[in-house]
C-alpha cells in the first residue's frame, strides 16, 4: 500500500513515537494518538471482519462507540482476551495483538461466506421457522446452531485485571465533553456547582476539537483553536473533575448512574499489572446535563455494507485527528450538507474526491458552492443503487432520483471509487435521556427525535437535543444551561459565530434501487445483518409492534445495539405500514450504552470476596481438627471431621453413633438469638406462635413454631423464659434475619400498644450443644458448681451459670433426643469453652459432630427441619404436628388460615416417614414418591425431603412429603429411579425412642 | 435508584431499604369470625395500580423503623413519607 495516506499534519498523533501491533498476526505500525482502527486504515486496510450471519466482508465504518462491524478480538488466546471491542475505540500500544472475529480461516477467505449466497434460503425468521420439527430434533439443531452463534471467543482463564467501583456525588455531571459540555461544565464550575465532567474518548473537545474549517468560526477564531483556549481554562478550575475514557453506561430514576472509567487499557500490556483496570463508577448526581452528540446516518441501499464504505463524519475525522485518508480516490454520498464539511477537509489536504451525490435537488449553501469551485462534480437528485467490490469497495452505480423519492430513473452511471463516504443526517444521542425515563418528541422537519419531557432535574443540551448548527448549539447551551443552573451572566453572552452550512435535508429512509427489493441487500442492522428486505418481511408476516419486529429480524440486538440503523429501521417500518413516525415510539433503549466488561461490573467482589461469610468463634477449630465446611445462609457451619481417610459417609456414620452411645459436641453458635424483653413479651410470643406462652415458667424452655399468616411454617426453635418480662428466642440459622424482621413489622405496624423489645444476640453468643447419654458428666466438669441432677435440673429448662468469672446460660433443650445441654457463653470465650468440654469429654470419647450428623440425629427422631423437609406449603397439621397448635388462643399468626377450605383438605401432602424393603436402600432426596409406575404420565404422590442411613438403626431412614399421608401408614409405594424402582413402606416418622426415654437416660 | 427520605434518617440509597407491598391494611382484629372470603380479602388481595400508591417500607439496612410511602409507580415519584400510625397525605 501507498504511504501517502499519513497526512502529517495532525496534532493529535504524535509522529516521533512509532507503536507496532499485530492484526491477524501480521506486524503493522501506527503511532502514539492512534485508535486501532486509524492505524489500520493508515496501512490501507478496510476489511477488518466477516458479519454475524451472511460472512460478509465488513470493514471500518465510523470512528466511534457506534461501530457496527469493526469489532476484533483483543488478545486472543491470552488471559487478558477479550472479544466484541470496538476498534475504534482501542488505542494502540506496543505489542498491541488484535484479531478478526466469525471467519474461518481467514478474514480475507471465509467459509462461511457461503452464506451469504444462501442468503435467499435465510430470511428474518429463519431459525424460528426452520428448526422447529420435528420438535425432537432441536437437540441436535441446538448443537451446529450454538457453535455458529456469537462473534468473538469468551477468555477460558481467569482475569487477571483488576476491577474496582466508587461512589460519586456531585452537583451537576456533564456528560459529554464536546463543545457543550466543555460550556456547561465550565458555567457549573464557575457559579459554585461541584462539576463533573466526562467522557467516552481519551480527549477533550468532541468533534469540534478537530474543526478547522473556514466556514465556522467561534470569536472570529476556527472552533478548535477556541475550544482549545476553553478546555485550557477549565482544566485549571478547582471545582471540576474531568474524567475521559470514561463511559456512561447507565442512566437510572434519580439522577443515579452508573460509568466505566477505563485506566489501562490504553497501556503496553506489561505496565498493566497491579493497577485497576476498570472503574465502576456510581454517580449520584443532583443535576444532570447531557451532551452526547449525536451519530450520524448512514444511508440505506443496496450493498451499502462493503470495506471502504464509512460514515462521511468518521473520514473527516480520520483525516483531521488522525491524519489518515480513508481512501485515494473518494465519493461521497449525502443527503445533507455534513459531508461537504468531509469535502473541504479532503480537499484542503489535496485527497483526491471524485464525486459528489447528494439526493437533494437544490444544493445551495456556501460550502456547496465552495466545494463546486474545486471541480468537484456534483450529481444533485441523484442516488446510489449498487457498489462493487468483494474485500473493497471499486466501483458504485448512481441513479436520478424521481421527483417523489420513491423510484430511480434515467440511465445507470458507474463511478470508481476506493472509498464511499455516506451522510444521512444525524441522529441525536438520547439514549442516555431515555434509560433516565425521558420521554422523545418527533421532530417532523428533519425526521429526529429529541428529548421532551425530563423525569429528573437533567437538561439535554447540544446535538443530542436536537441543535446541529454551530450557532444554534453555542446559543442554546449558553441559555439552557443559565437556565437549569440558575445563572444570570456568563462571558458566553457575547460569543459572536459564524457558520454556513445550512441545515437542509432530503431525508429518504430507504433508498429506491433499480431491482425489485427480493435482489437487494439493504443493510439496516449492519452488526446483525438485518436488511430493508427483512423489515418488509416481518411486516407482511403481520408483525405491527416495533418491538416485536425488532426480535423477529434481530435489527438492533447486536453489541452496538443499532446505534446506526434504528432509525432507519422505524422509518421503513412506518412507511410500508403507512403510518406516521413517532407513532410507534421507539424500542427500549437499556444500559449499557456500550458493553461493558464482567469484571467492571463485579468489581473487588471477585475470590473470597465474592460474598459475604461469617465464621463462629469456634471456626479455628473447626479447621485445625480438619472439619469440611458448608454453607448455611452466610455462615460457614463444620459439616463433618473426616478422620485419617474416612469418607463423608463413614464419618458421619462415626459421628452419629457416638453421639447416641457416648458423647457428642455440636457447634450451634450460629442459631439465631433474639433477645425479647417489655411487660408484653409473653402475650407478644402468644400472638407470633402457635401455642401458649403464658404459663411458661421462668427458667423453663418452649419449642415454638411460627407460622406466615397463611397458615404455612415459617420458623421454629426453643425459646426459654430468662426472666418474667425477659424471653430469649432462638431461631433457625437461615432464618435468623427474616425472623428477627418479621417480629419487627409485627410490632411496629400491628402492635404498636404491646411493650415489646427485640434485639438480635445470635453474634454475641457462642452456642455449645454437648449431647449424649454421657453429656451430664462432661458438663459436670466444665461447670462443678452447677447441679446437675434431673430434679434440680430437668429437661427443657435453664440455668445461669459461670465458667471461672464468666457468665453463660445453660439450656438443657434436645434436637437429637439424647439428654443435651447448651451452653450459650460470650462469643469471644466460646473457643476455651469449646476447647475445655472437648478436654473434659476425653474420656468419654466425646466426638465433635458437624450438621450432616445433626441432620441424621434429628430424622431419626422425626424432627422437621423448616426448609428442608417443609417449602412454604406446609401447615403444623400437614407436619402431623396439631400437638402444638394451640386451640384455645383467640388468635396467633395464622391461625385463621388453618381453616381455609384448603387448608383442611384431607388430600394435603402430609409429612411420613419412609422405610426402604431393602434396609441398605437409602433413598436421594427429592426423589418422586409414586403407587404406580404403570400409568402414564406417572401420578406423583409426594417427595423424598430428608434421608439418611442411621448408624444407630441399622437401616435407611427417611422423611417425606405425601398425599393424604397421614392415611397412608404401612401402604407400599414406589420410589421411581432411572435405573430402578426402589420400594418403600409408609412409616411414623419418629424412628427412634418414641417415648423420649433417651431424654433422662443414665448410663 | 431511588434516593428515599427516611423519616427517622433522612435521605438515603434505595439499598438500605426494603419495599414492604401496600400500606393501610389493617390486620383484622377477630380473624376467626371472617369468612374465608373475607379472610383471603385480607391475605391474598393487593391492588399494584398504575399511579400514586401508598406503600410501605422499611429502613433494614439503617434503622430499621418500618414507614409508608406514597409513590406514582408510572413514574417512580416518591410524592411523600411518613411515619406508622400517622395520617395518609391526601391525594
Amino acid at each position: 500500500m501507498s504511504n501517502n495516506l499519513r497526512f502529517k499534519t495532525s496534532k493529535f498523533i504524535d509522529e516521533t513515537y512509532r507503536v507496532s501491533f499485530k492484526f491477524n498476526n501480521k506486524t503493522y505500525f501506527g503511532f502514539k494518538g492512534d485508535t486501532l482502527a486509524s492505524a489500520l486504515l493508515a496501512n490501507g486496510i478496510h476489511l477488518v471482519g466477516r458479519s454475524f450471519k451472511y460472512h460478509r466482508p465488513r470493514g471500518i465504518m465510523t470512528s466511534g462507540s457506534e461501530e457496527p462491524n469493526a469489532i476484533i478480538q483483543l488478545h486472543d488466546n491470552s488471559s487478558r482476551t477479550e472479544p466484541n471491542v470496538r476498534a475504534t475505540e482501542v488505542e494502540i500500544y506496543e505489542g498491541l495483538v488484535a484479531s478478526s472475529q466469525n471467519c474461518w480461516p481467514s478474514v480475507n477467505f471465509d467459509v462461511g461466506g457461503i452464506n451469504n449466497l444462501l442468503s435467499p434460503i435465510l430470511p428474518a425468521g429463519f431459525y424460528y421457522k426452520t428448526f422447529m420439527w420435528p420438535a425432537s430434533f432441536w437437540e441436535k439443531y441446538e448443537y451446529f446452531i450454538r457453535k455458529s452463534a456469537g462473534l468473538g471467543k469468551s477468555p477460558k482463564v481467569a482475569d487477571p485485571d483488576i476491577y474496582e467501583h466508587n461512589y460519586i456525588h456531585c452537583d451537576v455531571l456533564v456528560i459529554g465533553a464536546g463543545i457543550s459540555g466543555i460550556m456547561a461544565a465550565k458555567m457549573a464550575a464557575k457559579n459554585g456547582f461541584k462539576t463533573l465532567l466526562v467522557d467516552e474518548k481519551s480527549y477533550l473537545g468532541g468533534s469540534s476539537i478537530y474543526d478547522n474549517s473556514e466556514f465556522s468560526k467561534i470569536n472570529n477564531q476556527l472552533t478548535s483553536s477556541w475550544l482549545e483556549k476553553e478546555i485550557n481554562e477549565i482544566s485549571k478550575l478547582e471545582n471540576l473533575e474531568i474524567k475521559v475514557r470514561t463511559s456512561v453506561a447507565a442512566y437510572h430514576g434519580y439522577n443515579f448512574l452508573l460509568a466505566r472509567e477505563s485506566l489501562t487499557d490504553h497501556l503496553p500490556i506489561n505496565q498493566r499489572d497491579n493497577k485497576v483496570r476498570h472503574r465502576l463508577l456510581k454517580i449520584r448526581a443532583k443535576k444532570v446535563i447531557t451532551a452526547t452528540g449525536s451519530i450520524e446516518r448512514p444511508l440505506i441501499f443496496d450493498n451499502n455494507d462493503r470495506p471502504g464504505i464509512l460514515l462521511s463524519s468518521a473520514i473527516k475525522k480520520y483525516i483531521d485527528l488522525y491524519g489518515v485518508a480513508c481512501g485515494e480516490n473518494n465519493v461521497l454520498f449525502t443527503n445533507n450538507d455534513t459531508a461537504y464539511e468531509t469535502a473541504m477537509s479532503l480537499i484542503q489536504r489535496g485527497i483526491k474526491i471524485n464525486a459528489i451525490i447528494d439526493n437533494r435537488e437544490q444544493v445551495d449553501s456556501k460550502i456547496c458552492y465552495e466545494v463546486e469551485k474545486n471541480n468537484i462534480k456534483i450529481y444533485k437528485g441523484f442516488s446510489v443503487v449498487d457498489t462493487y467490490g468483494y474485500r473493497r469497495i471499486n466501483k458504485i452505480s448512481i441513479m436520478k432520483l424521481s421527483k417523489d423519492g420513491q423510484t430511480v430513473i434515467g440511465d445507470k452511471t458507474k463511478l470508481n471509487c476506493d472509498c464511499l463516504g455516506l451522510s444521512g443526517g444525524w441522529t441525536p444521542a438520547v439514549h442516555l435521556f431515555t434509560q433516565s425515563g425521558g420521554k422523545l418528541k418527533f421532530r417532523e422537519e428533519d425526521q429526529v427525535f429529541i428529548p421532551d419531557v425530563y423525569p429528573s432535574d437533567q437538561i439535554s443540551i447540544g446535538s443530542c437535543n436536537g441543535d446541529f448548527g454551530l450557532e444554534e448549539i453555542v446559543k442554546n447551551t449558553l441559555s439552557s444551561t443559565k437556565k437549569f443552573l440558575n445563572i444570570d451572566n456568563s462571558e458566553y453572552n457575547t460569543v459572536e459565530i459564524i457558520s454556513v452550512l445550512s441545515q437542509s435535508k432530503r431525508n429518504i429512509w430507504l433508498l429506491p434501487s433499480d431491482k425489485t427489493i427480493g435482489k437487494t441487500k439493504s443493510f439496516v442492522d449492519y452488526q446483525n445483518d438485518a436488511t430493508s428486505k427483512d423489515i418488509k418481511l416481518a411486516l407482511r408476516e403481520g408483525f405491527r409492534s416495533i418491538e416485536h419486529v425488532k426480535r423477529y429480524t434481530t435489527t438492533g440486538m447486536g453489541t452496538d445495539q443499532g446505534k446506526l440503523g434504528n432509525m432507519h429501521a422505524l422509518g421503513i417500518i412506518s412507511e410500508t405500514a403507512g403510518t406516521k413516525m413517532g407513532e410507534h415510539g421507539t424500542t427500549t433503549f437499556r444500559p449499557p450504552y456500550t458493553p461493558l466488561t464482567f469484571g467492571t461490573i463485579v468489581g473487588r467482589n471477585v475470590g473470597e470476596f465474592f460474598d459475604i461469610f461469617r465464621r463462629t468463634p469456634i471456626h479455628d477449630w473447626h479447621v485445625k481438627n480438619n472439619a469440611e465446611f458448608e454453607n448455611v445462609g452466610q455462615w460457614k457451619r463444620a459439616w463433618y471431621y473426616p478422620k485419617e481417610n474416612e469418607n463423608m459417609h463413614q464419618a458421619v456414620q462415626r459421628e452419629s453413633k457416638a453421639a447416641r452411645d457416648s458423647a457428642g459436641i455440636l457447634d450451634a453458635s450460629t442459631l439465631g438469638k433474639i433477645d425479647i424483653q417489655g411487660t408484653d413479651a409473653s402475650e407478644f410470643l402468644n400472638r407470633v406462635y402457635t401455642n401458649a406462652w403464658s404459663k411458661l415458667a421462668v427458667g423453663k424452655c418452649r419449642y415454638g413454631l411460627m407460622l406466615n399468616e397463611d397458615g404455612m411454617v415459617y420458623d421454629d426453635g426453643v425459646t426459654t423464659r430468662l426472666g418474667e418480662n425477659h424471653y430469649i428466642m432462638t431461631t433457625t440459622t437461615g432464618g435468623a434475619a427474616n425472623v428477627l424482621g418479621k417480629l419487627e413489622d409485627y410490632l411496629q405496624t400491628e402492635w404498636p400498644e404491646l411493650d415489646v423489645y427485640l434485639s438480635s444476640l445470635t453474634d454475641h453468643y457462642a452456642t455449645i450443644s454437648v449431647c449424649g447419654p454421657n453429656s451430664k458428666k462432661i458438663v459436670s466438669k466444665v461447670i462443678p458448681d452447677l447441679d446437675f441432677s434431673d430434679e434440680k435440673f430437668p429437661h427443657m429448662s435453664f440455668k445461669n451459670a459461670k465458667i471461672g468469672n464468666i457468665k453463660c446460660r445453660i439450656m438443657r433443650i434436645s434436637f437429637t433426643g439424647e439428654q443435651s445441654y447448651e451452653i450459650n457463653i460470650q462469643a469471644s470465650f466460646g473457643k476455651s469453652v469449646w476447647e475445655k468440654c472437648m478436654d473434659a469429654g476425653k474420656d468419654f470419647n466425646i466426638t465433635p459432630y458437624g450438621t450432616e450428623t445433626m441432620h441424621l440425629l434429628r430424622a431419626e427422631k422425626g424432627f422437621i427441619i423448616v426448609g428442608q423437609d417443609t417449602d412454604a406449603t406446609l401447615t403444623p397439621i400437614d407436619l402431623q404436628m396439631d400437638w402444638i397448635v394451640s386451640k384455645k388462643k383467640y388468635d396467633f399468626i395464622g391461625k385463621r388460615s388453618l381453616y381455609r377450605s384448603d387448608t383442611i383438605r384431607e388430600d394435603r401432602k402430609q409429612l411420613v416417614g419412609l422405610l426402604t424393603e431393602n434396609p441398605e436402600e437409602v433413598l436421594e432426596e427429592g426423589a418422586q414418591i409414586v403407587s404406580d409406575v404403570k400409568k402414564s404420565p406417572i401420578e406423583m404422590l409426594g417427595h423424598v425431603t430428608s434421608s439418611y442411613y442411621s448408624p444407630n438403626l441399622k437401616k435407611s431412614i427417611a422423611l417425606g412429603v405425601l398425599k393424604s399421608g397421614k392415611n397412608m401408614l404401612g401402604q407400599k409405594l414406589i420410589i421411581p429411579m432411572e435405573n430402578k424402582n426402589i420400594n418403600v413402606i409408609v412409616a411414623d416418622p419418629v424412628f427412634l425412642d418414641k417415648e423420649g426415654k433417651r431424654l433422662n437416660a443414665k448410663l | 435508584m431511588f434516593l428515599i427520605n427516611c423519616p427517622f434518617c433522612g435521605e438515603r440509597e434505595q439499598s438500605e431499604f426494603k419495599a414492604g407491598g401496600e400500606a393501610h391494611i389493617v390486620r383484622p382484629k377477630q380473624p376467626t369470625e371472617l369468612s374465608d372470603d373475607e379472610w383471603a380479602e385480607y391475605l391474598f388481595m393487593r391492588k399494584n395500580i398504575k399511579g400514586v400508591q401508598f406503600e410501605r417500607w422499611n429502613h433494614i439496612h439503617g434503622c430499621r423503623k418500618w414507614f409508608n410511602m406514597v409513590r406514582d409507580t408510572s413514574n417512580d415519584q416518591i410524592k411523600a413519607v411518613y411515619k406508622m400510625g400517622e395520617k395518609p397525605p391526601v391525594k
